[in-house]
Parts: C-alpha cells; structure tokens; sequence
C-alpha cells in the first residue's frame, strides 16, 4: 500500500523533473516540476474530438491502459513492504497486465485507420515485443539468486555482497533504465519532441486522442516512469526499515529523472531500423546478468 | 456399460438415418446426436475427474485379445474437452452450413463424418487395447480428412486433404511401429503391456519406445518440424471444422503423449529436455510464421503451431520434475499443460469461428483485402477481441493463467541444481516470453487490419453481421473463457486428480505442493476481477466527467492532409515490415516486384508470397531426392506386357522358393547373429 502511495506522488512530478532537467542542460530557465501535471488537468476539464472511422475501442482503449498500468503498480513492492498485490511470480502478472494495456493501445492506434498511427502501432508492438525477453530473464536471474519468485520477495532478500553483485546491481539497473526509455518510448529509442510524424513512436499513435483521454495517456507516462523507477529504487532497498526506505525511494527517483533528462539532452536518437537490434541487444545483458548470477551462486566451480 | 451401449446404438442410428433425411432434419438429427454423445460420455468423464475411474473389459475377438475400456482422469480431461468444442462446432455448423443447402449428399458425408470423428475422438481417449486404439485413429484420420475436403471441388482443398491424408497415415505408422514392438515382446495388445516392456528393459529402450510414439504422436499435434500438413487443411476446411481440428483434433497427440508417459517407464529427464528444446522451437517458429501470413485462416493455423508448442514446453517442465523428484515443478508443467489444452481449444475455435463469419460475409480471407468491419460486425468483431487478447495470453482471460502456471514453473525450476538444467530453462524462459510479445505483434496486426480503420476492398454485397445462430455458441465459448479467467482455482481444482496420476509416479505429495498453487491461482483471478472492476471504474469516471463538455466527430487527423483515402491506411504488411527485415534470414519469401519504369509509368506492384522453410527443407526436399532415386527405377516400367508377365512369374517363382530355402536363410541369420 505504501509503494503506492508514493509511486503516485512521485509520478505528480517526475516528468516535471525531466523538463526541467533538460530545461537547465539547455541553458533556459524551464516551468515549474508540477507544470506536466497542470497541463493534464487542463487536458481533463476540455472536450474531445473523436474520429468517424474510430469505434469503441477507441474510446475505451485509453481507460484500459492506464488500468493497466495502475494495476501494475500495485503489485510492486517497497523493498520487504508488499505491495497491494503479492503472489508467487507476480513479476509474471506485471508484465502481461502490462501487454493487455499495450494490446489496445496498439490497436486503438489501428482503428483510427491513419497511416501515421498505423506506423507507430506497428514500431510500439515490434518494440516492446523485444523488451519483454530482457525483462524476464532479468526477473529469472533475480530469483535464481534469491531463490524466491515475488517481487517483494526478490527485493527484500536482495542484498550486495561481492564485487560481482555490485556489478550485477549496476547491469539490473541499466537495463531496467532501457526497458524504460522502451516502454515510454523516449530518447534514445524515441524522440518524444521530434517534429516529423515519421519519425516517432508513441506520439504518433495518440495524434488522434484529445480532451480527457489525451490526458490519462500522458498521465500514464507518468505513471510509468514512477513505476519503472521504484523497481530501480527496490534494487537498492533490501530489508531495510520504512524510515530509510521512503528518503531512498525519493533520492532514486529524482536521481533517475535527472538521469532521463541528461540522457534525453545528450543523446541522439538511434536510426528507427536499428532500434530493433538495440533492444534485443537488451537481452544479452540480462544473460550477462545471469550468468553473473551462475558465478556468485558458484554453478560453474 | 448401458452408457457404452447407448453411446454405440446413438450413432449408430443417427449415421444410418441421416442419408434419408431433409437437409434440415440432416442438421437437427447431427446436432442433437453430437449432444446426446456429449452428454453420455461427459457423465462418466466427471466421475473420473472426482476420482472415480471407469473400467470395463470387452470380450473382443481372437485377433484383438480383450478390448478395456479405461476412462481415468486424464482421458476424462480430454473427452470433456473435446465435447464441448465438437458441441460449440455442431451448433455453428448448422447455422455455418446453411451457405450449402443445395449439397445434399455432400452434407450427409459430412453430418455423418462429425459424429465419427467426435465418437472416434472419444474412443481414442478411453480405448486401451492397441488394435482398437489404431482403428479409432484411423477413422479419426478418414473422417476428418473427408470433413477438410467438404469443398472438394476446389484444387486446392484437395491438395490440402491428400497431404493431411498422407501425412496423417505416416503419423499411424510410427504408431503401429511402437505397437508391434511392445506386442512381439509381450504378445499383448493391452496398454498394460507397455508398462510391462518399459518397465522390464533400460532406460534407453523406454526413451526410443517414447520417441517413437512421440514423433507419430507430434505429426498429429504439429511440433515443428513435423507440421507442414497443419497449415493447408485448416484454411480450406469449413471454419467449425478447422475449430474442431485446430481445438481438439491436434489435441489428440497431446493426449497420447500424455498417455505414453504415464505408461512407459523411462528416463524423463532426457525426454523433459528434448520435449522442452522442440517445444519451444515449435512455439517460435509457429508464431514467427504466423504473423506473415496473408490469409486470416492460415495464420490462426500457424498460431496452433505456436500454443501446441506451449503446451509441450509444459510437458516437457513437468517431465523435468518427475525425473529430479520435484514436486511443485511436475504439478505446475503438467497443470500448465492440461490447462492450456482446454485453453487452447475454447479461444482457437473462437477464432476460427470469427474467421468463419468474415469469411461468409466477405468472401476473402485476405487480410489485405479486409478491414473496417468492426462496425459491420459487432459481435463478431468483440469476439474476435476477446480471443485474441485470450490467445495473447494477457490477463484477464484464460490464456494467462495457463502462461503463468507455466512461467512459474519455469522460475521454480530454476531453484533446482545443475547447469544443463538452468541453462535450458533459461532458454524456455526466453522463449516464452519472445512468443508471448510476437504473439501480440501478430493479433495487433489481424485483429487491427480486419476490424479497425475503414474497407480496403469494395465487395458486392455491404458485409453484415453474422445471424445469432452463430453467435450464440460463440458466446457460450467466450462465457467459459472469462470463467477460467476469473475463476482459475476452480478449474486447477478439477485438475487435481489428472495430475495426481503424473505425481503418483514418486511419491503422493500433491497435495503439500499443490496448495501454493491454487492460493496464487484464486489471487491471480482476484487480480484479474480486479483490472475488470477497475477499468469499468475509470471508464465511468470519464463519462461522468466529460459528460456534459462537447465532442464532436471529424475525420481522421492526418497532419494537415484532408483527403485520406482508404487506401492511405497501413496495411497489415507495412505493418509488420520491419519485423520482417529483421527476421528474413528464417523465412523464405517469394517475391514478385515490378518496379514504376518510364515518364508515363503502366502499373507497379509487389506481391509477397511466405512459404515454410521447414517444409522446404523436411517434405520438399526429401521428395526430390526420393522422386530422383526412383526416376532410377522407370526402365522397369516400359510399357511391354511380357515384362509384366515375366516380372510376375520371378514374383511368384520368388514365393515359392522361399518355404524351401527358409531352413537357410534361418541359418544364416543364425550365423549372422553368432557374429
């Protein structure tokens, strides 16, 4: 319940960090951190707009996957506080409720029967696909090392030992920070302030979302990123009391989106035909990690 | 026994009646057979599923020794899943056959080859002497080969019939291969006797019997490479049938290597892992061709490939259990398994039933030529959604509960000591998790080429929804797929006694290791009911609040560009192009590309016609070869009638010597084998 609380918190502002960060990195000023949330507000009170070739799934799609990602949320822990959710391989639950969301974010994109948004459908699907082989085989290693199969398990019987665990830790949390830029479709993979519809990602499926639905997508990035964050957050916690957790908690968070914000001012986006590769290069470093896992647990001697 | 023989007389009449019959009464005469067969051997199904199993001995004759009857809980599984599928199919067949009425002899054969192949599937579940066994798989094979050639009068059709129907035979072959070995050395037809031979000689000779059970019992399934025949007959069939064939049919080699564990005693560790290596290259390789597949129906059959190969690497984790002792790893392969079985064959034949009514609608199975119809067709349009999110396995519907079972499998696995054995569950892991995102990849792509955005084709007539007739049995097929998605404790609950059978081979602790399972199993459909409510929940909160602000309709944006044609959407080829490029190394893609030459350019096009590399490489080959080494033969066949005459004299000259050179030739062999 307490991961919750503050994963929704966090995500009130995270984005406004990321803004400002890149704000500074450019030499300007920036709006205020909660600027993103007011322009959601703003998206909340106004009409829309709906497209005549669009059916129902477009108008439920978005309710739908921002369902799905709180639903997400609630299964992530606070270091050894469970989540509202905790089951035997919930991690497994995480990512396919997750995918539910993605399903119909993809084909709400389809219904629009745009050919930008088909594009963007089609880059958003081939992506995450890859991502999610990274996803599990980290998951795998974690509770190969832990000999335990939930989230709040994994995390609270995480802890750091030998040098090779250190390195473990910082490969876990580099890919988690990809499979983040991923999912919310954001530098290096996507541009999410690119002019030219061919080039983008996520934006373009939504080109035809307004009013409030515009408003949960975007507030479910947001969401998103918080949730991706507290699972780096959980990598650093261990069994360590409420106390110490929640002050962790905020420093990575607001680390990590300073972190989004330098890596989005300083990188270029990769060619969109070799991001594919890229992600599935994802996967050989969760290997890395599990075979990392293989030598602290001493399999190979 | 009054059931055995009221389920004997039952079709019996029916199948000598429906050839005099009206075409209408043909229909009601088949539909209310199929129910009354599903009734009677469901009743003894459940009973064996609580625990009770149904044993009866049948004289038999003096070549088949006495025929058992044995229904236990597996066989008790299998037989209620195939009767609610053939129930499902006979219901929206009779609406699905109405497009034929003018047929009338060709209806009879087929009326009459279901309830075959519904009673044959059965006996093949319950029957446990081997000649038996084989003749119910043989009439399983005849009448769904007739079924697939329903049109028979298209080429194609019946190309796919002849190689379903030699294929099939081969798949018998390998079979009655395993049979007689076990008969020569134990001079019984029982399935008893497989235990006996098994358990009587090594390791090593229970894991070839195995295997070659397995192979016979693979081409039925369709695991990789042993699937060429699957993607031919499903397309061509009448859409109930290939629901049939795609939920049930293929399902029947499941159970048979089901049954071939339990009876053989062998290595399982070495079968676990071969089973786990196959399966998972069948459920890459299935979905991998499946998304670039044109024709909706094709690319449902090769998704069959894919979910058998699911369903195989749950066999091959609880194979893994049996063999290292663990529990908790054979409940969840095993239960993962079975339950992906019943699965499978609700939202397989879901989809096949969707794909029946866009086809009577449209007339095309084209994806490229579809598109739009999700406001022609409602129903079936949230049908189709509803089992493509099912087959995805996305929560909340059926299909991850059986993922999950099979993930969790997977991760408990891991806790388990040895490299080989990490490494390749690693390596299931991987696989699962690919399958599960191009799973997704592909049904964006069908469901969003064929039911979202606007028409890419003008049709003669506007397609219409389908009547309720159709829709009915389909949404009884959607009401037990949200059911095992809601309730997954009930149904991991009537799985106890088929997967005490799988445990019983160490020890009795089903129990003990059974009980985390269904506490995860109850959580996970409380977390499903949940996503439901609370979707429902932010749905309605957007209503209320945007309730009263303006909405108005316009067209779609399009960057400024107001005059979007149909034809500007991105097809379901541009839509997985990339996918494509990346993966071309492993298809083999004809094209044809004509290219825009000139000021006053003519017409440019590109056609891309998938083909299966494996069946380049395993059929195709091979049958050069083999027509190359023949071709070798063809002087025999000149043409003369006194070669015939000669080449039947040396035949019978041949016959004859052979009594008096046996004493010989005996010798020989004798001398051989001193060697």
């Amino acid at each position: 319940m307490i991961s919750f609380i503050l994963i929704i918190l966090v995500s009130l502002f995270f984005t406004g960090i990321i803004v400002r960060t890149k704000s500074i990195t450019s030499g300007r000023k920036g709006p205020g951190i909660f600027q993103p949330m007011k322009d959601i507000f703003r998206l909340f009170k106004k009409g829309s707009v709906y497209s005549k070739t669009t059916s129902f799934i477009f108008q439920i799609a978005p309710s739908i996957y921002i369902a799905s990602i709180i639903m997400a949320i609630m299964v992530i822990p606070l270091g050894q506080y469970k989540g509202i959710i905790s089951f035997d391989g919930d991690f497994v639950f995480f990512a396919y409720v997750l995918g539910t969301g993605k399903f119909f974010s993809i084909i709400s994109a389809m219904d629009t029967g745009s050919s930008f948004e088909g594009m963007g459908a089609s880059r958003e699907a081939l992506f995450s696909m890859f991502a999610e082989p990274a996803f599990f085989i980290l998951m795998g290693s974690f509770s190969l090392l832990t000999g335990h199969t939930s989230f709040q398990e994994i995390f609270a019987s995480l802890h750091f030992g030998s040098y090779i665990s250190y390195i473990l830790g910082a490969l876990a949390t580099f890919v988690l920070v990809m499979i983040t830029m991923v999912e919310n479709s954001r530098m290096p993979i996507d541009d999410p302030k690119t002019h030219l519809e061919l080039t983008m990602v996520h934006e373009v499926m939504i080109l035809d979302n307004s009013g409030f639905d515009l408003g949960m997508i975007l507030y479910a990035t947001n969401l998103k990123f918080a949730m991706y964050g507290a699972l780096i957050a959980n990598l650093f916690m261990g069994s360590f009391p409420l106390y110490l957790t929640i002050p962790i908690f905020f420093i990575i968070q607001v680390l990590f989106a300073i972190t989004v914000g330098i890596l989005e001012s300083f990188t270029a986006r990769f060619r969109m035909n070799h991001n594919a590769q890229y992600i599935l290069a994802l996967s050989s470093v969760s290997l890395l990690i599990f075979l990392g896992v293989l030598l602290v647990l001493k399999q190979f001697s | 026994m009054e059931i055995i023989i009221a389920f004997i007389v039952v079709i019996f009449l029916a199948i000598t009646l429906i050839p005099f019959l009206s075409v209408k009464w043909k229909g009601i005469i088949t539909v209310s057979t199929v129910t009354i067969i599903a009734v009677l051997s469901s009743i003894i199904a459940f009973q064996s599923l609580s625990g009770k199993n149904f044993e009866y001995l049948f004289g038999g004759s003096l070549v088949t020794g006495i025929i058992p009857v044995r229904i236990d809980a597996l066989s008790g599984w299998f037989i209620v899943i195939i009767n609610f599928t053939c129930l499902t199919a006979a219901f929206y067949g009779l609406q699905y056959m109405k497009a034929y009425r003018s047929q009338k002899s060709n209806l009879s054969l087929h009326c009459i080859c279901f309830i075959l192949v519904q009673s044959a599937l059965i006996s093949i579940c319950s029957l446990q002497n081997m000649l038996a066994f084989l003749i119910a798989w043989e009439i399983m094979a005849l009448s769904s080969f007739l079924l697939i050639i329903f049109e028979h009068y298209k080429r194609e059709t019946l190309n796919a019939g002849i190689n379903f129907l030699i294929q099939s035979h081969i798949c018998i072959m390998f079979l009655t291969l395993g049979f007689i070995w076990v008969a020569i050395y134990t001079g019984s037809y029982d399935f008893k006797a497989i235990a006996l031979f098994s358990g009587s000689n090594s390791l090593l000779t229970g894991v070839a019997l195995f295997l070659c059970f397995s192979i016979g019992f693979a081409i039925k399934a369709g695991f990789v490479p042993f699937h060429t025949w699957l993607p031919y007959a499903h397309p061509v069939a009448p859409s109930h049938i290939s629901g049939v064939m795609s939920g049930v049919i293929i399902k029947i080699g499941i159970y048979g290597m089901m049954r071939m564990l339990l009876l053989i005693r062998t290595d399982y560790l070495v079968i676990g892992y071969i089973l786990l290596f196959v399966s998972v290259v069948s459920g890459i390789y299935g979905v991998m061709l499946a998304i670039i597949q044109h024709n909706l129906k094709r690319l449902l059959a090769y998704h069959s490939i894919e979910n058998i190969g699911i369903i195989g690497i749950g066999i091959g984790l609880g194979c893994i259990g049996i063999g290292n002792g663990n529990h908790l790893l054979t409940v969840l392969g095993f239960a993962g398994a079975l339950l992906h079985t019943l699965n499978h064959s609700l939202f397989k034949s879901l989809l096949f039933y969707g794909a029946g009514n866009v086809y009577q609608s449209t007339q095309t199975m084209d994806i490229e030529k579809l598109g739009g119809l999700g406001k022609q067709m409602p129903h079936t349009s949230f049908l189709f959604l509803m089992a493509a999110l099912a087959i995805c396995g996305l929560p909340p519907f059926n299909g991850f509960v059986s993922e999950f079972l099979i993930y969790n499998g997977m991760f408990t696995g891991l806790q388990m000591s040895g490299n080989g054995l990490i490494l390749s569950i690693v390596f299931g892991i991987f696989g699962l998790a690919l399958i599960g995102g191009l799973a997704m990849l592909c049904f964006t792509k069908a469901f969003g080429s064929v039911f979202s955005g606007t028409a890419r084709h003008n049709f003669h007539h506007t397609p219409g929804e389908a009547n309720f007739g159709k829709l009915i049995p389909m949404y009884a097929v959607f009401i037990l797929i949200m059911a095992v998605g809601l309730f997954p404790k009930t149904f991991i609950t009537a799985l106890s006694e088929p997967l005490h059978l799988f445990t019983e081979h160490s020890d009795k602790y089903i129990q003990a290791a059974g009980l985390p399972v269904t506490t995860t199993m109850s959580m996970i459909g409380l977390c499903s009911a949940g996503f439901l409510g609370l979707t429902g929940l932010i749905f309605l909160l957007k209503k209320n609040m945007t309730g009263s602000k303006p909405q108005t309709v316009n067209i779609t944006w399009a960057c400024g560009y107001i005059a979007p044609t149909a034809k500007m959407q991105y097809t379901a080829s541009s839509f997985i192009r990339a996918y494509r490029k990346l993966a071309e190394p492993v298809f083999s893609i004809h094209k044809k590309k004509k290219e825009i030459q000139g000021v006053f350019p003519k017409s440019g096009g590109q056609e891309t016609h998938p083909y299966d590399k494996a069946e380049e490489w395993f059929i195709d080959y091979p049958l050069q070869l083999l027509k190359k080494f023949f071709n070798r033969f063809v002087f025999l066949q000149n043409g003369n009638l006194q070669f015939y005459i000669l080449y039947g004299v040396a035949f019978i000259t041949l016959v004859l010597i052979i009594p008096f050179a046996f004493d010989y030739i005996k010798a020989f062999i004798k001398f051989l084998n001193h060697i």
